[in-house]
Formats: C-alpha cells, sequence, structure tokens
C-alpha cells in the first residue's frame, strides 16, 4: 500500500525519476515538508508532506478529521507547525498571518464566503487595498478594477451591488477575484462546491481550468470524489493526521482512492453494515405520513408522498434539488403554501415543530452543529430535550428518570462520552450525531427524519447509525432518509424519491434501488 | 462625485429626510410662527452637542459595539473644563486640551478592554459611565458656573446668516465634525474596516483588516468626539455638573436608529444620524410650541418614533430574507 | 451514582463560587476595618444592624436581579426595568395617596383605592410592560437592547403622566409595611424576596422552566427544532422581568414614602445587570444561576453600604462598582483561558477538527 512518507526529495524523485528531478523542481510551486502540528491533546498533522506543481489542480482528500483543514491553515499561517518546512517557488516562507500568506502570493476562499455582506462587490474586492487619490478612497478606481477582475473570470455585474444581493455562486466568483487580485501564485479553494448547483460547479471549473492554463497552482478540498475525478491532476489522500499518499487522478480508480480515505477493506465495509440486519422483513402497507400537493413557493415545488411505517424512505437529489426542504415542510420547521397533509389517515395544518413532533415525528437536521445539537449544554440534556419538550412544561423529568433514559441510550448507541454530564461540543461528531438520535428515539418516534446522518462522521460510527435504520425500520417505524452518498441510500433505502431542481421527478421501489438507476432518473434518462 | 453605492442603500435615509420635511411641515401648517428659518436653525443651535455625540456613537454602532459613557463623559469633560480654569486657573486652551486627552485615553481604554481582553462594548462602556459620573463627583459635588471671557463670547457669539436668522458657533463645530466623519467613513480605509467588522467581523480578519487596531481607534475616537461635544456642551449651559447630560447616550442611540442605522451593524450612515437629531430636536419644538403638554411628552414620542422606525427595520430585513431577491448576472 | 455525584460537583462547583467569595471578601475587609459592622441590636423587638440594613436594602435590587437573570438568560436584555419600576411607583401611589379624614375625632389617612387594588394594578400594570417588551423581543425579533430602549425612553414619560408631573406623596399607613415593616424582627421586604425566590427556584428547577430556558438561551435555532415554544418561554421571560420591577418599585415606593417619576429607579438597570454579572452569569446568555445574582444583588448593595461607612463620599460608589466589575471580569477572562488549555478531557482528533 503506497504512503509510508519518505522525507525529501527521496520521495519525489521515486515518483518522478531522477532524470527529471531538475525540471520537477522549477515546476514545483509550493512544498511542504515534514509539518507536524499537535493541539492540546491531539495530533492534526503527523509529519506530513505535500506538493504543488504549476498549472496543477491537486485535491486533497480525507475523511473529517484527517488534517486537511489543519495542513492547509498551517500553509496560510492561521495556524503555526511545530516542525517541518515550507516553500514558496524554492524560497523557504513562515506565513505567520493569513497577511503573510496574502503578501506571498497564497490565497484561500474558504467555504463559509468570507466577505462583508453588507459591502458592496467592489468594495469587497478592494478592501485595505483600495487606490487612494488625494488621500481619499478612489472609488471610481475601486468599480472599475473590480468590474475588471470579474471580467478576468468572465463574470459582469454591478459592482456596487451589495454582496448579499447575489447568489451564493457568486460570492465565491468575488472572493476568487478578490483573491486573484491580490495574489496570483497559489489559490486554495476549501469546500467551494458544497453550495452550488451543477451550473454553478460547471462554472467555477471553467474558471478553474483558465487559471490553471495560466500557470496558477490551485488547491482544491473536497469530499464529491466525482468532482476530483473530473477535474483534478494529482490527489494528496491525508488519514488521522498521516500522509498516505499522492496520486495521479487518470491512475487511480474510485474503489482505490475510498479504501485509501478510510483504510478499509470495502467488503469489510458493506459486510458490517448488512451482518444484523438479515432479510428483510415484508413490505409493511401502513401509511404513517401523507402529502398531496404539498408545496412551498420559491423552496419546493408542490409534490405528493407516501411515507409508510416499518420502510425506510430515500430522497435523493443531487445537492440542491429540494430534499432537505422536502424534509423541513414534512417537519413543520417551513409552512406550505400548497397541499394538504394526513398523519394516521387524520388530516392535520401543520404550522411549527411543535405539532409534528406531538404526532410523533422527530428529526435530525443536516447542519448538526448549528441546528442540531445544543453545544453548551450537557448529553443528558440534549438527549431528554426532546422527550421534555412533549411533556412540556410542567411534567418535569426528576433526575433519576433522566439519567435512566440517558444512560440507557448510551448503551444502546454506544456513545463515547466520560459521563452525562460532559458537555455535547465536547464530543466528537459522530457521538454528537448519537446524542442527536438518542434525543429523538427517546420520544419513540413513529416517523424519524434523517438528513445527512453520516456526514463528517467516522467509519465505525457511520455503520452504526446505518444500522439503527434499518433496525428502526424493522420494528415498525418510519424513517426518512436523505444522503449525499449513494451507495448509502442504496444500501439502507426500501424506497426512494428522486428529486431534481426543486421538483419530485419520480419514485424508485424495491429492486429499482441501484446506484446507477437513480442517477439515471436524476439525469433523466428514460429506462 | 465619488461613485455612490446603488439607491437600495440609500432608501433608509431618504425615509428619514421625509419624515423630517413631514414633522416640519405638520409644525409649520398647525402652529403660527414655526414656519421660519430660525426654528429650524434652531434646532442645531440646541443639539449641536447631540449631534457630535451621536456622530461618533453611530460610527460605534456600525462597527457592531456600543457606547453607553458619552453622556458621562460629557458631563466629565465640563466638569474638567469648570473646575481646571475656576479652581486652578487654568486657561481655557489648556482646558480644552486637558479635556479632549483624557476623554480620548477613556475611550481608549474601553477599546482595549473591549478588544483585546473581550469584554462586551455594553459592560465596558457601561462601567465607564459609572466611573465617568462619579469622577465628576469626586471633583465637584455641585454646579461649577464657566464664566471664562472666552467661553463666554464663543457661547454667544451669532453668525447671521440672513434677516432674523443666525447661528451660534457651536453649529459650525458640529458641522466640522459632521465633515470629519463623512469624510472618515466614507473616504478612509479607516471607516471601511469599521463597515466591514460590522459586517462580519471573523471575515474582516481573515480578509487581512488591521481589525483589532481599528476597533481600539475608534472607541479612542468616540471619546474624543465625547470630549468636543462636551466643550460644546460648555459652551451651550456655561456650566460644569456632574448630572449634565444624563441618558444622552440614549437619545444618541435613538437618534442613530431613526437616522438608519442598524443595531446588528454594518450598516448606517452618519448623514442619516443628523436627521435622526433634527427629528428629535423637531419633535420637541412642536411639543413646546403646543405649550400645554409637559416635556415628558417628548420622551414618549421619541419612544414612539423609535419603536416604528424599529419595527420597519425589522419588516424590511425580514421580507430581504424570505424572499432572497438574487440579482442577475451576465456571463461573458 | 458517578454521574450524580458528578453533577452534584458541577452544580456547586463553579458558578456558584466567585459571587460567593466576591461576598465574603467584602464582608471580611468590613469586618476588620468598621467598627460594629457586624453589630446587631434589639430595639423594640426589631433586630437592626449594618448587616440587616444591607439586606433591606438589597430587596428592590434583588427582585430587579432575579427577573433580570433570566432575560439576559436567554440571550436578552431589559433595560427599561427602571422605568416600569417608576411606573409602579406612579401607579401604586395615585391609587393610594392618602386623604386626610376625621375618623373618631382623630386625623386619619385613607387611601384612594382599597389598598390591595392599587397593588394589584401596580403589578398588572408592570407585567403588562414586561409583555410589551415580550412582544417586541419574542414575536417580532427585534434586538432586546433597542426593544427595550423603547420602553425606557417612554417609560419616564408615561409614568409623568401618571403622576401629572408632580411628586406623588403617600400618607396611607398600612402601605408602609413593605418596605418599612418588620416581621419576626427582620424586615419584611426580606420575606417577600425569600418567598419569591423559593418560588422562582421552584419554577426553574422543579418544572422544565429551567431547561428549556437554558437550551434556548445557549442554542435557540436547535430548541425550535426539537419543538420547544421559544416565543412562549422568551415571552414568560420578559413579562416576570416586568413582574420583577413592579414588584420592586412597591417596596420602593413604600421606603421612600413617595413616587418621584423622575429620578425613582435611575440606574437600577445597571445594578441590576452588574447584579447577574457578578453572580457569575453570562451576558450572551445559556447557562444562568438565579442565587447568584441574588448574591450579586448583596454585593451590589455591601459595596454601596461599606462605601458609606468608610466615610468616602456617596457618588464614589458608582466608580468602586464599575471598577469591581471589571476587575471581576479580567479574572472571569484569563480563569476561562487557562480552562481552555488544560482541558480535563483531552478532545478527541475528530472533534477538534470539527471545531476547527
Amino acid at each position: 500500500m503506497p504512503g509510508a512518507p519518505d522525507h525529501g526529495m527521496a520521495f519525489f524523485l521515486t515518483r518522478s525519476g531522477g532524470v527529471n528531478k531538475a525540471m520537477e523542481a522549477e515546476n514545483v510551486l509550493v512544498r511542504m515538508v515534514g509539518i507536524c502540528k499537535e493541539f492540546p491533546g491531539v495530533k492534526a498533522l503527523s509529519n506530513v508532506d505535500f506538493e504543488l506543481r504549476r498549472s496543477e489542480i491537486h485535491a486533497v482528500c480525507g475523511e473529517n478529521g484527517a488534517g486537511k483543514s489543519t495542513l492547509i491553515k498551517v500553509l496560510t499561517g492561521v495556524e503555526h507547525n511545530e516542525t517541518g518546512d515550507i516553500y514558496l517557488d524554492g524560497s523557504p516562507i513562515r506565513p505567520k498571518t493569513p497577511m503573510d500568506a496574502q503578501d506571498l502570493g497564497i490565497s484561500t476562499v474558504y467555504q463559509e464566503i468570507n466577505l462583508c455582506p453588507n459591502l458592496s462587490v467592489a468594495e469587497n474586492i478592494f478592501i485595505g487595498r483600495e487606490p487612494m487619490k488625494m488621500g481619499k478612497i478612489d472609488w471610481n478606481e475601486v468599480n472599475k478594477r473590480s468590474a475588471l477582475a470579474l471580467a478576468r473570470l468572465n463574470i459582469k455585474l454591478d459592482v456596487t451591488g451589495r454582496l448579499d444581493e447575489y447568489s451564493v455562486a457568486i460570492q465565491q466568483m468575488v472572493a476568487i477575484a478578490r483573491a486573484l487580485d491580490i495574489s496570483a501564485k497559489v489559490l486554495i479553494l476549501d469546500e467551494p462546491t458544497s453550495s452550488l448547483d451543477k451550473n454553478e460547479v460547471a462554472n467555477l471549473f471553467r474558471v478553474m481550468r483558465k487559471l490553471k492554463e495560466q500557470g496558477m497552482g490551485i488547491v482544491f478540498i473536497t469530499h464529491f470524489l466525482e468532482q476530483v475525478y473530473e477535474i483534478t491532476d494529482r490527489i494528496t489522500v491525508l488519514r488521522n493526521g498521516l500522509l498516505v499518499g499522492q496520486f495521479e487522478t487518470a491512475k487511480l480508480d474510485r474503489l482505490q482512492l475510498i479504501a485509501q480515505m478510510i483504510g478499509k477493506d470495502l467488503a469489510e465495509f458493506e459486510k458490517a453494515i448488512k451482518q444484523d440486519t438479515g432479510d428483510q422483513a415484508k413490505v409493511q402497507e401502513t401509511i404513517f405520513f401523507q402529502g398531496k400537493e404539498v408545496g412551498r413557493h420559491g423552496t419546493i415545488n408542490p409534490f405528493d408522498i407516501e411515507i409508510k411505517k416499518g420502510e425506510v424512505m430515500g430522497l435523493a437529489g443531487l445537492l440542491g434539488s429540494g430534499r432537505t426542504e422536502t424534509a423541513r415542510i414534512i417537519f413543520g420547521i417551513d409552512k406550505a403554501d400548497s397541499g394538504e397533509v394526513f398523519i394516521d389517515n387524520q388530516k392535520v395544518k401543520i404550522n411549527s415543530p411543535e405539532d409534528t413532533i406531538r404526532r410523533g415525528m422527530g428529526f435530525c437536521p443536516e447542519n448538526r452543529k448549528i441546528e442540531g445539537i445544543i453545544a453548551n449544554l450537557t448529553v443528558r440534556e440534549n438527549i431528554v430535550l426532546g422527550l421534555q419538550g412533549k411533556l412540556g412544561l410542567w411534567k418535569f423529568l426528576s433526575m433519576k428518570q433522566q439519567l435512566e433514559i440517558t444512560n440507557k441510550y448510551i448503551k444502546i448507541l454506544n456513545i463515547a462520552t466520560p459521563s452525562t454530564e460532559q458537555l455535547v461540543g465536547n464530543l466528537s461528531g459522530g457521538n454528537q450525531q448519537k446524542v442527536l438520535l438518542a434525543r429523538w428515539l427517546a420520544t419513540n418516534p413513529e416517523l424519524l427524519i434523517l438528513d445527512e446522518p453520516t456526514r463528517g462522521i467516522d467509519v465505525g460510527a457511520k455503520a452504526e447509525v446505518q444500522k439503527l435504520v434499518l433496525e428502526l425500520a424493522k420494528e415498525g417505524k418510519a424513517v426518512l432518509f436523505i444522503s449525499s452518498e449513494l451507495d448509502e441510500m442504496v444500501r439502507c433505502c426500501d424506497r426512494m424519491a428522486v428529486y431534481r431542481d426543486k421538483t419530485k421527478i419520480g419514485e424508485l421501489q424495491g429492486d429499482e434501488i441501484t446506484e446507477m438507476k437513480v442517477m439515471q432518473t436524476i439525469a433523466g434518462e428514460a429506462g | 462625485m465619488k461613485n455612490l453605492r446603488i439607491n437600495t442603500n440609500f432608501i433608509p435615509l431618504i425615509i428619514t429626510i421625509c419624515l423630517f420635511c413631514g414633522l416640519f411641515a405638520i409644525g409649520s401648517v398647525v402652529y403660527r410662527g414655526f414656519f421660519s428659518m430660525q426654528v429650524v436653525l434652531n434646532l442645531f443651535v440646541d443639539n449641536a452637542f447631540l449631534i457630535i455625540v451621536a456622530l461618533g456613537e453611530t460610527m460605534i454602532i456600525i462597527m457592531g459595539g456600543i457606547d453607553l459613557s458619552v453622556g458621562a463623559l460629557i458631563a466629565l469633560s465640563t466638569m474638567i473644563v469648570g473646575f481646571s480654569m475656576a479652581n486652578l486657573h487654568w486657561p481655557p486652551a489648556l482646558a480644552i486640551l486637558a479635556v479632549l486627552a483624557f476623554c480620548s485615553l477613556f475611550g481608549f481604554v474601553q477599546g482595549y478592554l473591549i478588544t483585546y481582553r473581550k469584554f462586551q462594548p455594553f459592560i465596558a462602556t457601561l462601567c465607564g459611565m459609572f466611573v465617568a459620573r462619579g469622577l465628576c463627583f469626586l471633583i465637584n459635588q455641585d454646579t461649577i458656573p464657566i464664566k471664562d471671557p472666552f467661553f463666554i463670547t464663543v457661547a454667544t457669539t451669532r453668525i447671521k446668516l440672513m434677516d432674523g436668522a443666525a447661528i451660534s458657533l457651536t453649529v459650525v463645530i458640529a458641522f466640522v465634525v459632521l465633515a470629519a466623519y463623512i469624510y472618515l467613513t466614507h473616504y478612509t480605509k479607516f471607516g471601511r474596516t469599521i463597515y466591514a467588522i460590522g459586517g462580519n467581523e471573523q471575515s474582516a480578519r481573515l480578509m487581512g483588516l488591521a481589525v483589532d487596531r481599528t476597533k481600539v481607534l475608534a472607541y479612542t475616537l468616540s471619546g474624543f468626539t465625547s470630549g468636543i461635544a462636551g466643550i460644546v456642551f460648555c459652551f451651550y449651559m456655561l456650566s460644569a455638573f456632574g448630572l449634565h447630560a444624563v441618558a444622552l447616550e440614549m437619545d444618541a442611540i435613538a437618534a442613530a436608529v431613526i437616522g438608519g442605522t442598524l443595531m446588528t451593524g454594518g450598516v448606517g450612515m452618519v448623514v442619516g444620524t443628523v436627521f435622526g437629531v433634527l427629528i428629535e430636536g423637531i419633535v420637541q419644538t412642536i411639543i413646546t410650541f403646543q405649550g400645554t403638554l409637559n416635556s415628558w411628552w417628548t420622551r414618549i414620542a421619541i419612544a414612539f418614533l423609535l419603536l416604528a422606525f424599529i419595527v420597519v427595520q425589522r419588516i424590511l430585513v425580514i421580507r430581504r430574507e424570505s424572499k432572497k431577491r438574487i440579482r442577475p448576472v451576465e456571463f461573458i | 451514582m458517578e454521574d450524580k455525584n458528578k453533577l452534584k460537583k458541577r452544580l456547586i462547583d463553579y458558578q456558584m463560587f466567585w459571587p460567593l467569595f466576591a461576598l465574603t471578601v467584602l464582608l471580611a475587609f468590613n469586618f476588620f476595618f468598621i467598627k460594629d459592622f457586624f453589630a446587631i441590636e434589639i430595639i423594640d423587638g426589631h433586630l437592626y444592624g449594618s448587616l440587616i440594613d444591607i439586606l433591606n436594602r438589597a430587596t428592590p435590587l434583588m427582585f430587579m436581579a432575579i427577573g433580570m437573570t433570566l432575560v439576559i438568560a436567554t440571550g436578552g436584555i431589559d433595560i427599561s426595568v427602571g422605568s416600569v419600576l417608576a411606573i409602579s411607583g406612579a401607579v401604586v401611589s395615585i391609587m393610594i395617596g392618602g386623604d386626610m379624614v376625621f375618623l373618631n375625632g382623630e386625623q386619619q389617612y385613607v387611601s384612594h383605592y382599597p389598598i390591595v387594588l392599587a397593588l394589584l394594578a401596580a403589578i398588572a400594570v408592570s407585567v403588562v410592560c414586561g409583555i410589551w417588551n415580550g412582544l417586541l423581543v419574542a414575536k417580532l425579533g427585534i434586538q432586546a437592547m433597542v426593544a427595550s430602549l423603547i420602553l425606557l425612553v417612554a417609560g419616564r414619560g408615561i409614568a409623568q403622566l401618571i403622576t401629572d408631573g408632580n411628586v406623588v406623596t403617600i400618607y396611607y399607613k398600612p402601605f408602609f409595611y413593605i418596605g418599612s415593616g418588620f416581621l419576626l424582627g427582620l424586615p419584611f421586604s426580606i420575606f417577600l424576596v425569600a418567598a419569591f425566590l423559593v418560588l422562582i427556584l421552584w419554577l426553574v428547577k422543579k418544572t422544565a422552566f429551567g431547561l428549556f430556558v437554558e437550551a434556548i438561551g445557549s442554542n435557540v435555532v436547535s430548541s425550535r427544532f426539537t419543538g420547544l415554544n421559544v416565543q412562549r418561554m422568551v415571552w414568560a421571560c420578559y413579562a416576570i422581568s416586568g413582574l420583577c420591577a413592579g414588584i420592586a418599585g412597591l417596596i420602593v415606593a413604600s421606603e421612600v414614602k413617595s413616587a418621584d417619576s423622575n429620578s425613582a429607579g435611575m440606574f437600577i438597570e445597571l445594578d441590576a445587570i452588574l447584579a447577574v454579572v457578578l453572580g457569575g452569569n453570562s451576558m450572551a446568555g445559556g447557562r444562568f444561576l438565579v442565587m447568584g445574582s441574588v448574591i450579586g444583588a448583596l454585593i451590589v448593595q455591601a459595596l454601596t453600604t461599606t462605601i458609606y461607612a468608610i466615610g468616602v463620599p456617596p457618588e464614589v460608589t458608582m466608580v468602586v462598582k464599575a471598577l469591581v466589575v471589571v476587575a471581576i471580569y479580567l479574572i472571569q477572562s484569563q480563569a476561562v483561558k487557562s480552562k481552555v488549555k488544560t482541558q480535563a478531557t483531552p478532545p478527541t482528533l475528530k472533534s477538534k477538527e470539527a471545531q476547527a
């Protein structure tokens, strides 16, 4: 298995052959050697090497906790490495602040657009470096030059408009334009496509290819493997703070990449899931939730849906297709403009989550840190909160009851926590997800909605969550399951609703559910 | 002229100006003698110090903070001036310098605590207010009249603009400060950094802006501005007293909000704040003209206006977030 | 069992330590530097002494601090409480006043309206004020500072309206009992506070109220998605704050035997906020400790009394209060910094990544 880290030039020699050593050196833009970074109690990076060439798009892949973010933060001066060296164009550098990195020519565009929404597009591009004339900011110049900067990305818009009046994809372009205008050597894109639709991704890639042609080195951090294969030249894989290897994209097949990232035999992985589920229970016919022509203007077009007890219903589709929006309407976070909703064959009016929770629903949101767990409260408080919310203000669970419930679910879900009084914010992502699940399980829901429950958690926890989903269905509960990982969906779902561009476009059942079929349905191909 | 931001940003200002004109129109229609230049100019004469202090407050609010110490600093300024001239026999120039220096230092300390010691602005400036007022009384328990000839001259000088319309020197000072603030907020990096911090402080940092330095400087400047306002207040009242300008910070904040500044930060214009002060002043004028209503009706009226503006701002913000009108973009 | 012990430890642990420590230091200082500070004498069956005095004078502030704690815990603030206090005083004084009549050949004062009605009216008005604030903050989503600013500005005007701009003196004797009367040797207002405190503590600990407020203050979105009725809870907290301000207004009016709409409760909102902060509560909301704020109120009052006792001019109290708060904040922020560096349970690599 590739990846035992060799240091310095030797590593690159073995990859590229001795004769090309000189040429390689010229082409190398950034080189990081032997980087180590520790946080209290945690080794984020151990002896990691990284190399970026000119005219290259280089992906950095790894599960959460692999060290991708830390590596980039070290390169851009947000964090400081304890040992190791960084070279830019052959000269050693030691960026101490983001400004240093910026001055050196290394720019980053983060996942959360780090611009100021209240300022104009032009100002966002130039703030901190505005051209001055006679002691005053020369706004004409600012506007002119920012228009030019955007034109370089083939975009034309009103640069005096507020940033937040434009779509997220455009805001990202503005961030890139700013980065380019400041420095033109290295561009780092940290999960840039997470909030973009297909067209916007295509546009971003067009820009990236153009910049690559102009000699720029681009670091592309992403978890979308299809995109890695579409646009990158090389891939660096990290796992648990260690360098697993550096590969050429064209020569590494997808399965191998995943294996490198999760370091497990794929077959073993599948086995872990299917282990306890045995044969599927016979298909239930009782409908728990039924929606007719339910829609919300501007968010999701009217759809019909039936969620049956004892089955796992999946919502499949690309990012932005309307899956989460559907879940939110079903749960009552957003109000529907149209249609009727029936729960247990009774027509109901849903105004808020209180209504749906009372009727036996639960929801694990996509953004578990901000919308799910309450970081400052303890494990116990987080777990009992759902049940307590259902019981109301006056029927307060005694401490004994609370501890009972908490310990019960710590055991069932295998939550790793030193005690029930640990603050949830201190747990790992996987355990936080489990606490969230425990919260809803404690309310004994009839329908549990899970939006990306396995995102950003380690493989072991992923398997446990999927197992739980299948078990719930076996017990006769209904589960609504959303995941970007198609193989997960195929493994767990009995039925699937497919979405594209904020519309439900089809449904698949039983044997029809294969990755191929789903992708075809999304793509709109017949058959 | 600079390329001004597109109209949407000016709408709050236009609304405020319309409100002012509307109130003036109502007053003119209902009361005799209201429709005169002097009435308008008196708004400036009587509120010059409030205008000055509200400008500083606006800057701080745009940055996402708050300064509750401004009223207390005004009182302290009067006390320093009064005491130093009457009891220590300092020349006016020295007294003024002392005030400006002290108030700037005061602002600096608050800024330091907020920026580097992570104090919440509310708490830090609240403590500042307490300390400043307390210091007033430590210096002198009662009022000290200001009898210095320089001060009296400035206080009584009137600049005639036309027949029956005159302003005091303090108004000129206020306009100078206004000009300085317009320049700062729209034409300097410092000012734009303040807007950036108010919009998203973390982003501002990541963009490499000198956030910490700007914050400290802003609070120092606010202190300095309060000092100027305090001196203007001396010209206006010709006395020093620890209970001067009580709750003035609330008037300043109200003026900023009515002028279109969002308490959440990142949005606001100093010109709007000036109109906010004028609106507060004209409400007071209307009530004075009315004659029978007690002056505490002014408080209620201003509170009502504040409420109206806040509710409307809130509705507009909610509308903007839900509609999310995405602007079109061309690909070339 | 382990968990129960850990629970106890956490409860007693960090939060209560600082306020109690501060109060102890203050009292110790008084013990050493002020003659007869701890002396308590009994006159006419009533206890008198500096300690009793502190307790007595602190009661309005303690009420305010209780209400303010809840509001701050939800992540908001209520700067209108001083004005509500003034309104409450104005209502009760107008309704009671005191007409002089001759009964049995003696001069006596009777109140305009039955005292119970007057008290209820004052409290009702205060609660309405709290509900008004709650409407702006919870229903309309207006920033708390801005929303309560409105009532702060208007409130005194309203109070003036009620008393017609005058200072209304109250002559009705039975009313004085609230602020100046004694029960079992101790000032009556102390019992009022104690009873109210018991009620609030019951509400916070024996019902889900405390948990819900802490959840909402810590993460309002997650709370909403968990099905908590955020609006109702926040609204309730502001209503309680109004109630507290109203009761405090009654005590003050009773002590001073009048209602001065201009100056009643001036700056008390600031004292209340200081009390809450001194009590170890965070201005950002989330976890809260009512008892801490009550002790904070005692600290504020003890400070004031100490300063009087030393013979320093009263205005200095303001400076000292401010400096004490600054000192406490500085110490607390240092403590937090060092706590983060040496975490008891080292976070896993994944959690650090997630945090970073």
